[in-house]
């Protein structure tokens, strides 16, 4: 109770130096925020093509359903296949239907036996779509192979580019922060040695000492971290609208809300994390 | 009480500060520690407060070994001996009251039990009416009877005064001694370093002199009660 109150006696006497250092942590959070945002976006778009037959294999007609099983348990064993589905002459030629139902002429022209028997595979990585599709045009059976190549090849550099680089700006955000941190308390500290000296003569103990700097780098780092959520997830509900329209039938939204207040716990602990961490360094000198 | 045996310190720059000293002091005493500066009085009272450690030689008091005494520990020793500081070391953005409550705000006594302490002793250093002033509006007489009211907080056996009438005019300087005396006279050791000849030849207390760090002469108590009846009239 004592440490909070010189806490906030602390915050009071320098209301400039503290509210940079809430500010730089705002900063840190907001775009913490914003690259969690990022992450879980790409990684829904990826998932979402992840989930669709990523390799659709059309058959040779005179190739038999005993090839067909042999070279779909064949791709099943490089370990790379998440599930495979086969779709029969009958079955491809209902799906033109459904696709062409509008335009009967199409549908009148066209029976079971010009349209191809395929399989439709999805792989566990994007990665694995080049190997996988290569193997299926080496086989005898095959006639065609057709992947989405570019979509997901460019979509996949995307979300590593994304990831490295809002890796790197938190990263240096981060050291910046602490620096920021330490630089407010250590000088807070620094006006204070004589008062510390006096602590300690009259046998306070250093975590007598400690704490109320620590509580300091603790409240920074939480009302920062607050403000940058706030103005990060209001900015993702008010852009919610301009993005659903951007990525129609990619299921992003909404966002859960678990997700969101986890994110916010997640960052919070960080936050106290930090806060100790550069409100500890800050004193350590003095307290040797 | 206090056990100095064969005690040198030696700061990193080379200076000897105390070579070889050794004492011992009873529980009661009222000791001068007299010498020109730099003789090491200030140095001693670091070494018995546990400020700093020395080179060789060991420190006894009551049970605690100082030289041994670990870091974490010197809290508590420090609980047991109230320091009177030659610069005061007075807060000054603290009112007198909040000053004296400070070491036991510090040592987390609790907050009643601490204004009942610090009222009895701002009554018996006699500054009940000055409590909610700061430093700054205090005289140097004064500041010295709060310093000596702080250093008061904790009841501790053993008092150390660094040169507590340096800067006061003769009146006031007795006027501190005699607070010691009431102090010491309840049972409390104190050891006072001064400069004060007029002070330390009237009360004829033990005096340890101290000359560049060594104890030249360790002068036992030759108190006469009259001299000290007079003293008081004087007063």
């Amino acid at each position: 109770m004592r440490a909070a109150k010189t806490t906030l006696k602390h915050i009071r006497r320098s209301p400039y130096q503290s509210a940079a250092a809430v500010f730089i942590m705002m900063l840190t959070f907001l775009s913490i925020t914003a690259f969690a945002f990022i992450v879980f976006g790409s990684s829904a778009v990826i998932n979402f093509f992840e989930s669709k037959p990523q390799v659709t294999a059309f058959f040779k007609d005179t190739v038999s359903q005993q090839n067909i099983d042999s070279l779909r348990s064949q791709i099943n064993q490089t370990g790379m296949i998440a599930s495979t589905k086969y779709v029969s002459k009958d079955q491809a030629l209902q799906i033109y239907k459904e696709q062409n139902k509008k335009d009967p002429l199409l549908l009148d022209l066209v029976t079971a036996d010009i349209l191809p028997a395929s399989l439709e595979i999805s792989t566990v990585k994007i990665e694995d779509l080049g190997p996988v599709s290569q193997l299926l045009q080496k086989s005898p059976y095959v006639s065609e192979v057709v992947y989405q190549k570019d979509i997901v090849s460019t979509l996949a550099r995307w979300t590593n580019a994304i990831r490295i680089v809002g890796i790197s700006l938190i990263v240096i955000l981060t050291v910046v922060s602490i620096f920021i941190m330490m630089t407010v308390i250590g000088f807070k500290v620094s006006q204070k040695r004589d008062e510390i000296e006096i602590m300690r003569l009259l046998s306070a103990t250093n975590w007598y000492i400690r704490w109320p700097f620590m509580l300091e780098g603790i409240f920074y780092g939480t009302i920062g971290t607050i403000i940058g959520w706030i103005i990060a997830t209001g900015g993702l509900l008010y852009f919610s609208p301009y993005l659903q329209t951007f990525l129609q039938g990619i299921p992003v939204f909404p966002i859960s809300p678990l997700f969101l207040v986890g994110l916010l716990v997640g960052e919070l602990v960080l936050a106290v994390f930090l806060g100790i961490l550069a409100s500890s360094l800050a004193v350590l000198r003095y307290l040797k | 009480m206090i056990r100095f045996e064969n005690v040198t310190k030696q700061y990193p720059t080379g200076n000897t500060a105390l070579d070889d000293v050794t004492f011992t002091i009873d529980r009661g005493e009222f000791v001068f520690v007299v010498g020109p500066s730099g003789s090491g009085k200030t140095t001693l009272f670091r070494l018995l407060i546990r400020d700093a450690v020395p080179t060789s030689g060991n420190i006894l008091i009551g049970d605690w070994d100082l030289v041994t005494l670990p870091k974490n520990k010197i809290h508590k020793l420090r609980k047991n001996i109230g320091m009177v500081f030659q610069d005061l070391k007075l807060l000054r953005d603290r009112t007198i009251y909040e000053n004296i409550m400070f070491p036991l705000e510090v040592g987390d006594m609790d907050t009643q039990e601490a204004r009942m302490q610090v009222e009895t002793i701002i009554e018996r250093v006699g500054i009940t009416e000055h409590k909610d002033k700061f430093p700054i509006q205090l005289s140097g007489g004064e500041l010295q009877r709060a310093a000596i009211a702080r250093a008061l907080a904790f009841s501790p056996e053993i008092l150390l005064a660094d040169e507590p009438t340096g800067n006061l005019d003769n009146a006031t300087s007795w006027e501190i001694i005699k607070l010691l005396q009431d102090i010491n006279e309840s049972g409390t050791t104190i050891v006072m370093a001064t400069h004060n000849a007029d002070i330390v030849n009237s009360l004829r207390n033990r005096t340890l002199i101290l000359e560049k760090g060594k104890l030249t002469k360790d002068q036992h108590s030759k108190h006469k009660k009259t001299e000290h009846a007079e003293h008081k009239e004087k007063l």
